[in-house]
């Protein structure tokens, strides 16, 4: 009697516990798939919102440079070209920099010193892109315009203020149209670019630091046994054994270059122009949309989607390799 | 000395040369920008910026949007917190390996760190748009939707640390419970996510110091207003968006402001990653 009771509680508390596994399994699936749903809804909907802007200009919205209101004509040619050229000079700049903080902390810095420096550059990485604005729009751009900007025009570019070219601006190709400029204001393309690699520098160089980790000691050893110096152990053993990796680091760095907003918005000056010259002022597709999209209507907020729509599937892409690469490492570790 | 060895020497003596250079570089900007903000913000500090609201302009204070920052923060975190530790959990303890479980957390990184102002247009377009639509027209900007954008990039930050924190949690303790027939659910709730508590809610800090700061989402979801409102289904300021205001105002009172608002913020950042820090480093004592 006594133990049909106990199997009969028995089978009620398994039949309990199967159905409350069932939706406790159900309730954190469903979690995990609203992060799914959130990447594709923001893909969705940016697209959806940019369909006028795509049905009404079609392939011509990528190449046209026009962006005009009053007419009603949008063309992604000046943002994107924006968007593109401060983060290839944030590369320029962050990825040796990053490299030589890398190199610095994982082979030449006494042992006492690594941590409290990389948790100082990591430091950088917290700071909100908007105290970077700010310090790039009242600070660097001043004095950007002040000691910088007259040297790279006097000295590189083809407008220089006493109208003597310089052996540069006349000789090398490019270089003249790139730093020639009368704008008279430090914001720029190329303070936007500077202001971006300060950013991404600290994701870059603490990617690459970690992986530098990852190298074997024996490979390093055997390297520094034959003779080699730091820089050739640095250069011909740790970098190639953790090439993908960095390849990532980079990518990551250029996936947050692309869509940082604030930051670039303040620096960029924000003129629909399509200058050659670095030292004039630019647009980018997130400035671009942070700046217009309150008060766009129609077709012109389409645009401002569409914009959205390419930046989102641009940063996919650039983080997707990104993954991909740091991904290729981290299973040669597990080997 | 041969010529070779010689060359060899000073490349290395170079190249090493630059990458002291480099770390001093990014020492040196980390130090300029913190020191600008500290020495801007604390000349703009004043009572006035706790007291009063933003509607009277250079007068005003930063009162409005301090507790528009808060309330928005509040929901944003209060929506990723639940969520991301339930998906963080599902990654680490049901779908390890699976193949959904793992193109989920690839997305995850990637989400990670995807540009926040599509976030916001996205929230623009799921939450602002139809309640425009409901209130014949009115665009109904919100705190709750600004929120709601902080939210989905706050969640990338808990589900990855909930998943990393699980995924430390030693096997052993997962095979005692289970021989003593607790069911898993149980053993989730009341063993591993308490084991891996102290991770969890450092990565809750961190996703609000990640959140705290931001400013792009927020322009066409939670908008910004001059005065003071708690209702979250109202427009509402927040510090990043007045200083994003503030700074591109040609006055120079208001710059002096913005500085304020940026010094209130660093300091509110900084203090939370010190925080997650602390927390992480005394458990990882604990467990030694």
């Amino acid at each position: 009697m006594t133990t049909a009771i106990t199997t009969d509680i028995l089978e009620q508390r398994s039949r309990r516990d199967a159905r409350h596994e069932r939706l406790f399994r159900w309730l954190l699936k469903a979690c995990a798939l609203l992060v799914l749903a959130s990447l594709l809804g923001a893909a969705a909907a940016t697209l959806w919102g940019g369909r006028d802007a795509f049905a009404t200009f079609g392939w011509h919205f990528l190449v046209s440079s026009e962006w005009d209101p009053g007419n009603e004509v949008y063309g992604a040619l000046v943002p994107v070209y924006g968007t593109l050229a401060t983060s290839f000079i944030a590369l320029l700049i962050a990825v040796p920099v990053s490299f030589g903080i890398a190199v610095y902390l994982s082979e030449v810095a006494p042992a006492w010193l690594r941590t409290p420096v990389a948790s100082a550059i990591e430091l950088l990485a917290g700071i909100p892109s908007i105290i970077y604005g700010m310090w790039g729009l009242f600070i660097f751009a001043p004095f950007f315009a002040e000691h910088v900007k007259p040297w790279l025009t006097n000295n590189l570019g083809n407008q220089p203020d006493d109208g003597q070219l310089s052996w540069v601006a006349e000789h090398v190709p490019f270089v003249g149209k790139l730093f020639g400029s009368s704008y008279p204001f430090g914001a720029s393309i190329l303070v936007a670019g500077i202001v971006l690699a300060i950013m991404i520098i600290p994701f870059i160089s603490s990617v690459m630091r970690e992986v530098f980790q990852t190298v074997p000691t024996r490979l390093k050893e055997s390297a520094y046994a034959l003779g080699s110096s730091t820089w050739e152990v640095s250069w011909d053993i740790v970098l190639p054994y953790t090439r993908s990796a960095v390849i990532g680091g980079i990518f990551l760095g250029l996936g947050r270059a692309l869509g940082e907003t604030m930051a670039v918005t303040f620096v960029l000056g924000n003129a629909m122009q399509l200058s050659a010259s670095l030292l004039d002022p630019g647009t980018s597709i997130a400035s671009t949309i942070a700046n217009q999209f309150s008060e766009a209507a129609g077709l012109q907020k389409s645009a401002l989607m569409a914009l959205a729509f390419l930046l989102f599937v641009v940063t996919f892409i650039v983080l997707l390799i990104a993954r991909l690469m740091l991904r290729r490492l981290a299973s040669k570790e597990g080997r | 000395m041969n010529a070779l060895y010689l060359r060899r020497r000073i490349t290395n003596a170079l190249a090493m040369t630059m990458s002291m250079l480099a770390t001093l570089v990014g020492l040196a900007f980390l130090a300029w920008i913190l020191w600008e903000t500290l020495r801007q913000g604390i000349s703009a500090l004043d009572l006035k910026l706790f007291t009063k609201i933003t509607a009277y302009g250079e007068d005003g204070g930063l009162l409005n949007s301090m507790v528009g920052s808060l309330v928005i923060n509040f929901i944003g975190i209060g929506i990723a917190t639940p969520i991301g530790v339930l998906a963080g959990t599902w990654l680490a303890e049901y779908a390890n390996r699976t193949k959904l479980g793992e193109s989920i957390r690839f997305l995850n990184d990637i989400l990670l760190s995807a540009p926040s102002i599509v976030m916001g247009l996205f929230v623009y377009t799921i939450i602002v748009l139809p309640s425009t639509a409901l209130t014949h027209g009115n665009t109904t900007f919100s705190g709750f939707a600004g929120g709601v954008a902080l939210a989905l990039i706050a969640l990338p930050v808990i589900v990855r640390t909930t998943d990393e924190m699980l995924r430390l949690v030693p096997s052993t303790l997962r095979e005692a419970a289970l021989s003593l027939g607790v069911p898993q659910w149980k053993l989730t709730v009341q063993i591993l996510i308490r084991a891996a508590r102290s991770g969890i809610i450092t990565g809750v800090l961190l996703a609000l110091a990640r959140i705290s700061g931001e400013t792009a989402p927020l322009l066409f979801t939670a908008f910004g207003n001059n005065y003071m409102a708690i209702n979250p289904m109202e427009k509402m300021s927040s510090l990043p968006q007045i200083i994003y205001q503030y700074a591109n105002d040609p006055g120079e009172s208001m710059h002096a402001l913005a500085w304020a608002g940026a010094f209130v913020i660093t300091m509110f950042v900084l203090l939370l990653s010190l925080a997650s820090r602390l927390i992480l480093s005394r458990t990882k004592v604990s467990h030694d």
